[in-house]
């Protein structure tokens, strides 16, 4: 066992974890923070998208020792309290979801995106795409959701 | 379910060396995207992991006067974005930007993935195709002796790498069919042209990344995809499986080759407009 600290959602989280602890597992059981979804475990689906310390990752495919110090962001901590974020609504108005197990980290990974290039294009927004999986909607209103929600996310 | 491990993070390269002799069946973990997919099949199983996530000498990406030089430890998305990349290798910048998905090239490190030497990886085509150089913590190793095989390099034992250093050339493009579904090279051509001396290494198509000969003397004779035209690839040692077999891997080096040489031979139009 090992003493691990990281910033989960503007917390300070400190935990006894056992070495080989997944940092999913760690949110998802030890936090208890479950809108970070496993569809695959093995790096393909991309639903377990966080970020840590800026940057998107699979957190299936890393340790929570890996994010000793990190600052680390999930979907729990994307609304304002009970106002959804732009990104959120844009999913919403565009049908951007069927099912809903894929969001979390499709939003994730286009919150990502849009901190680096603000203004993608339609290409641009299905290249990031690469690494995240939807069995339900056809890929077309995620991209439609994105690029609404980077729109709004530029008029603020 | 992983095994169970003890977890280290050295914070100098000194005591990360000491570490890994020191314990029973040790690790270097550098990004992960590989390796804890490879122990959560129970397919790696170490005592013991040394994570070199602290480890400063084994970050950063710097330039002189002969080549540049990029850290172990740097992310495909850091050499993706990296503008000395980019102003001098922008076919490196490219392959590192195009390497799996976004998540997975914000962690994974170009140390890794050669270490790792998978044979469908991006990054071995790029050190053979661009005649770089490994320099590790006991000496230093040209790309032609570091990739030996399928999965094996010529890494011993408490060996890591530390960094590697791409030698300048005048014009370089790497072309890759990838698979659609797991992001891996089917096929990868690099080519780059140093005066006389043209290099042309494939990864996807055998055990492990290869130069061709035939491809590279035809075009040190005239640098056009047109001169490939009449060479012969043979298949019978490429690879076969679900995805492709060797016959159309052979077909894909001559036209991903191809590719390669009119982008590559198009950079060197716009560094000499006077010829
Ligand atoms: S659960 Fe992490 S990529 Fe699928
Ligand atoms: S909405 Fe169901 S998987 Fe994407």
């Amino acid at each position: 066992m090992t003493t691990v600290s990281m910033t989960v959602n503007g917390k300070v989280v400190t935990h006894e974890v056992k070495n080989h602890t997944l940092l999913i597992d760690f949110i998802r059981e030890t936090l208890d923070l479950t809108g970070t979804h496993v569809g695959c475990d093995t790096s393909q689906c991309g639903t377990c998208t966080i970020h840590v310390n800026n940057m998107s990752v699979k957190a299936c495919t890393m340790l929570a020792l890996q994010a000793e110090g990190a600052e680390i962001l999930t979907i729990e901590g994307v609304a304002n309290a009970n106002v959804l974020h732009p990104m959120q609504q844009a999913f919403a108005q565009n049908h951007g979801l069927q099912c809903g197990f894929c969001t979390p980290g499709m939003i994730m990974t286009a919150l990502a995106l849009i901190k680096d290039n603000p203004n993608p294009t339609e290409e641009e927004v299905r290249l990031e795409l690469d690494g995240n999986l939807c069995r339900c909607t056809g890929y077309q209103n995620i991209v439609t959701a994105i690029l609404e929600g980077a729109r709004a996310m530029r008029a603020q | 379910m992983l095994s169970e491990f003890n977890y280290h993070r050295p914070e100098s390269l000194d005591d990360a060396i000491e570490l890994i002799n020191t314990t029973v069946d040790g690790l270097f973990l550098a990004g992960g995207q590989t390796i804890l997919p490879l122990m959560k099949h129970n397919l790696a199983t170490p005592t013991d992991i040394i994570d070199l996530a602290s480890i400063e000498e084994l970050k950063g990406i710097s330039v002189n006067d002969e080549s540049i030089t990029i850290g172990a430890m740097t992310s495909h998305t850091t050499v993706a974005k990296s503008q000395i990349v980019r102003d001098n290798f922008l076919s490196l910048a490219e392959l590192a930007g195009a390497i799996g998905d976004p998540h997975i090239r914000n962690k994974g490190t170009i140390g890794g993935s050669i270490a790792y030497n998978d044979p469908a990886a991006d990054y071995p085509a790029a050190l053979l195709g661009l005649g770089a150089t490994v320099f590790t913590n006991k000496r230093e190793i040209s790309a032609d002796d570091f990739f030996v095989d399928i999965f094996e390099t010529a890494l011993e034992e408490g060996e890591l790498i530390i960094r590697i250093d791409f030698p300048f050339v005048d014009c370089t493009a790497y072309e890759k069919f990838a698979n659609p579904a797991s992001l891996f090279a089917l096929v990868g051509v690099m080519v780059s042209r140093n005066d006389s001396i043209v290099r042309v290494a494939v990864t996807g198509a055998g055990p492990s990344v290869f130069r061709i000969n035939q491809i590279e003397k035809a075009l040190e004779a005239s640098f056009t995809a047109a001169s490939l035209d009449e060479v012969p690839i043979k298949h019978a040692d490429l690879n076969t499986d679900l995805h492709a077999s060797a016959e159309y891997r052979a077909h894909l080096i001559k036209v991903l080759a191809a590719r390669a040489v009119r982008k590559a031979a198009n950079q060197l139009d716009q560094k000499a407009p006077h010829l």
